[in-house]
């Protein structure tokens, strides 16, 4: 691999845009060959932060294992814990109280909210434009205060546990919560104004790293990337968990597949992340936040399955279960890594700046992808 | 009345009556020279610092705030660290033109404040041809950023240069256009006329539609020409990590910093001696009552304080806009700004023949 | 005719969404009350962290030096990391029976990854988490601490 880099045989230029770089938000590696300007071939090298999280959770008991996955996805960690806590749940059959999968719901749509707030703003960082980055810091500052006076920290909270939910929701959480909304339904116009309009984000995007339907589905694309070019892929509608199936809300989808039709996606996912947040807020229901649990959880011997939808698209876990205290097996799939191998497909052919678009509405997240 | 017209006269006369003719003219140099220089130093200071307040304030940030009263001495901070911070030369670097490079695109900058008035009578160099003059020095610093980006050995500064150069020489033809209709409107191309053809109002309202459109072309052609946001392709951190002067570091790249401060100073007085009167007061036509109370402000503050406003508005883009991709900045140039400025420019003409300006 | 009127058009529209970016920016530039920065170590009298936030792990103890910990291990088994290091010795009981008794609680901060699963585990509330959440220090055998205070003896009715 190494001795590729440098100049090809045909006088084509290769670069390595990382392990170091402003643009690649964390350690990928991308070793791309240039034209010119214009980009002949994308191939990422991964490995820079594996830290063998499957192999870890393999001597970790059923309770412990879940905050390793907080590091995996950091931006959506609530949601990382939440698809494990389901999957440990489908094997000792426990039934969560309603509070619960309340207080659960409510976290995760506020994690995406947090999550697509900082893509918003690094993405707007990628092309260029560096105050969104602190506007949308401001929002989604409120959301980790909120966060870390119920779940005590915030961004890698292990609040979701098998059966509920670790703490239950501070006394002020509804009211901060409350405040929140009213505070960002002004400011998501502000968002507007800065940039969806603005005449030299929309050249940067429209019809720039298009992908289409047949492609997203056969790169294995889920989430914003995917529901951008009409594959309606949202796990909280086709495979409801929680309260999902009592809730009104719509899976935003797009035809165009390229970073414009990606941006817009997430912008509209906010809203209705709101609008989900608002039917539950003031609906949560009393009772225990916690099922009762064995102080030392086994599940039976079996295969357990379970997904969520993470701000970046679908979160599996699949466990393998020889019934002792630590699971045999532990095989998550992520998100950022299905995204990523379409990174190539389109890239091609389209200039340097572009690449920087396109990896920003990808919205990558390393550790999510190397595990 | 606090005036530099006079400062600078009596210098003269102190200096023509005390030593022979040539050692006076020497004595000037130095002054000079000691003088740009030091205004340099000051400006790279206070634009800096000026630019990053800006920046935190549309950031909703505070901005610097711990050294010095209210953080003002915070670039000098920095500019201590820069200076005995070590300068690397990467390994292949052709060391002679990696060396060079930060000098020539500091002296062009240099050599561009010779013909810009500060004052009434307060010129280092009242050359005929101020005009020409400018925009012949001013493409000068792409050769500087071509060195710096070849002669790194590095291929983020490559393909920085190469950018610059392309973007530097493009956007030439548009700055060059909306300065030439203020040339056709005032019939001169010596600034220190052109300041005086705009005693009872700037160009910029005696011009009518046209020359809003030219000084708003200026405006765009000279952010670009100075590599900032949003054309700030040449360095592109998300793309090119620094572009041309990614392997600078230590007071080279002190020199590449100040180097862009100190142009976007000269571009912004160009504009405001060509668009707004350079250090004429605000007149209005037959105000007279209202025109003395506005010739009690010096020139020199009229001048920086308009020099000052279009530098805050450059900076103003940069912090709201994201970078255009090279093909749409070149697209920009010559599908919209360089039709729209020869249309412009024959509009001012005609204008400019049939005297319809005031 | 068309094409021309369509080029002002466009020109016409980026200019107006150029200028309406600008103007939000301006409005931050003017109202310097939407400022959101703090200044960190000079607001730290008056910075107020969540009770439950997750700083460190700490072992209350009485004035009258005795903590809840009955040397258990329980929190030890929950951490995932390691974190915990239980040492018992066997005290005598009034009575003349052997008990087993805590002796030193070591806390490896450095490897504390700050889950809360300690704390869920233990059976007698003798730890918690604290707020304090400057933990650097110059030399790392610093960050490993013994959470039990010198003399300190188990609470009575604690079991």
């Amino acid at each position: 691999m190494l001795e590729e880099i440098g100049t090809s045989a045909e006088g084509d230029l290769i670069i390595n845009v990382g392990p170091q770089h402003p643009s690649t938000h964390g350690v990928l590696h991308l070793v791309i060959t240039l034209q010119g300007e214009t980009i002949k071939k994308v191939e990422p090298h991964l490995g820079y932060i594996h830290r063998s999280i499957e192999k870890m959770c393999e001597s970790l008991s059923y309770r412990q294992f879940i905050y390793v996955t907080s590091r995996m996805d950091y931006l959506s960690s609530h949601i990382n814990n939440l698809g494990c806590a389901l999957a440990v749940e489908k094997g000792l059959q426990v039934e969560v109280p309603r509070r619960a999968m309340v207080i659960r719901v409510l976290m995760s749509e506020l994690t995406r909210l947090a999550s697509h707030q900082l893509w918003w703003g690094a993405m707007a960082m990628d092309i260029g434009a560096l105050t969104p980055f602190f506007h949308a810091f401001r929002e989604r500052e409120m959301i980790n205060d909120i966060m870390e006076e119920t779940c005590g920290a915030r961004l890698t909270m292990n609040y979701m546990v098998p059966g509920g939910v670790m703490f239950d929701l501070h006394p002020d959480f509804q009211k901060k919560v409350k405040e929140f909304i009213a505070h960002f339904k002004g400011k998501i116009d502000e968002y507007d104004e800065l940039l969806t309009g603005n005449v030299i984000f929309r050249e940067r995007t429209v019809g720039v790293g298009k992908i289409s339907r047949e492609d997203a589905i056969s790169y294995g694309c889920s989430g914003p990337v995917a529901r951008a070019a009409g594959v309606s892929c949202d796990i909280r509608k086709h495979a409801p968990y929680d309260m999902y199936s009592e809730l009104k809300f719509d899976e935003i989808l797009h035809t165009d597949g390229d970073c414009y039709a990606r941006y817009l996606v997430r912008m509209q996912e906010m809203r209705q992340s709101l609008n989900i947040i608002e039917q539950l807020i003031d609906n949560i229901p009393e009772g225990d936040f916690q099922a009762k649990t064995k102080a030392v959880l086994k599940l039976p011997k079996g295969e357990y399955y379970s997904m969520v939808e993470t701000a970046r698209g679908e979160f599996g876990v699949y466990i393998i279960s020889e019934g002792a205290m630590t699971p045999y097996r532990i095989k998550f799939r992520s998100p950022g890594f299905s995204n990523l191998s379409a990174l190539d497909h389109m890239a091609k052919g389209s200039k340097i700046g572009d690449l920087v678009a396109i990896m920003g509405t990808l919205d990558l997240v390393i550790p999510d992808i190397d595990r | 009345m606090f005036s530099l017209e006079k400062i600078s006269i009596g210098v003269q006369t102190a200096l023509n009556n005390s030593l022979p003719a040539f050692w006076a003219l020497m004595a000037q140099f130095a002054i000079v020279g000691v003088l740009v220089i030091s205004l340099f130093a000051v400006l790279g200071l206070v634009l800096v610092f000026m630019e990053r307040k800006v920046s935190a304030y549309m950031q909703i940030r505070l901005g610097p705030n711990r050294v010095g009263y209210k953080g003002t001495a915070q670039t000098l901070a920095d500019t201590l660290k820069l200076l005995v911070k070590e300068g690397l030369i990467p390994d292949g670097a052709d060391k002679f033109l990696f060396r060079l490079a930060p000098y020539v695109v500091m002296i062009s900058a240099m050599l561009l404040m010779a013909p810009i008035p500060f004052s009434r009578n307060f010129q280092i160099w009242d050359i005929n041809i101020g005009v020409l003059y400018i925009s012949a020095i001013s493409s000068m610093a792409v050769i500087g950023i071509l060195m710096a980006g070849w002669s790194s050995n590095n291929k983020y500064s490559l393909l920085g240069a190469m950018r610059s150069g392309a973007q530097i020489v493009s956007y030439e033809l548009s700055a060059g256009l909306s300065v030439l209709s203020i040339v056709i409107l005032s019939g001169s191309l010596q600034l220190s006329e052109i300041i005086q053809s705009q005693e009872n109002g700037w160009w910029l309202f005696k011009g009518h539609i046209p020359a809003v459109i030219a000084f708003v072309i200026f405006i765009i052609a000279v952010t670009a020409e100075t590599n900032r946001a949003p054309f700030d392709l040449a360095e592109a951190e998300s793309e090119l990590t620094a572009g041309f002067h990614t392997e600078y570091s230590g007071m080279r790249f002190a020199l590449f910093f100040l180097a862009e401060y100190a142009n976007i100073f000269i571009v912004c007085a160009i504009g405001a001696t060509l668009f707004l009167g350079g250090w004429m007061p605000f007149h209005v036509g037959s105000w007279s009552a209202f025109n003395q109370i506005m010739d009690y402000i010096p020139g020199s503050i009229w001048f920086f304080g308009k020099t000052f406003l279009l530098i805050f508005v450059i900076m103003w883009f940069r912090w709201t806009f994201p970078r255009l991709r090279i093909d749409q900045l070149l697209n920009l140039e010559w599908k919209y700004l360089l039709p729209i400025g020869l249309i412009n420019l024959l509009l001012i003409t005609v204008m400019a023949i049939l005297g319809w300006h005031f | 005719m068309g094409f021309l009127k369509n080029y002002i058009k466009t020109v016409y529209e980026a200019v107006s969404s150029l200028l309406k970016g600008m103007k939000r920016t301006g409005y931050y530039f003017t109202h310097h009350k939407e400022i959101i920065t703090q200044s960190y170590p000079d607001n730290k009298d008056t910075m107020i962290l969540p009770e439950r936030f997750r700083g460190e792990v700490v072992m209350p103890h009485t004035d009258s030096n005795e903590h809840r910990c009955t040397g258990c291990t329980a929190c030890e088994l929950a951490c995932p990391n390691g974190t915990i290091k239980i040492i018992t010795k066997f005290e005598m009981t009034p009575e003349g029976k052997k008990k087993k008794a805590l002796d030193t609680f070591v806390y490896h901060l450095e490897l504390c990854t700050m889950c809360n699963l300690c704390i869920e585990a233990c059976p007698t509330n003798a730890i918690k988490m604290a707020q304090n959440f400057e933990h650097s220090v110059y030399d790392r055998s610093q960050l490993t601490k013994t959470l039990n205070k010198e003399g300190s003896k188990l609470m009575e009715g604690v079991e």
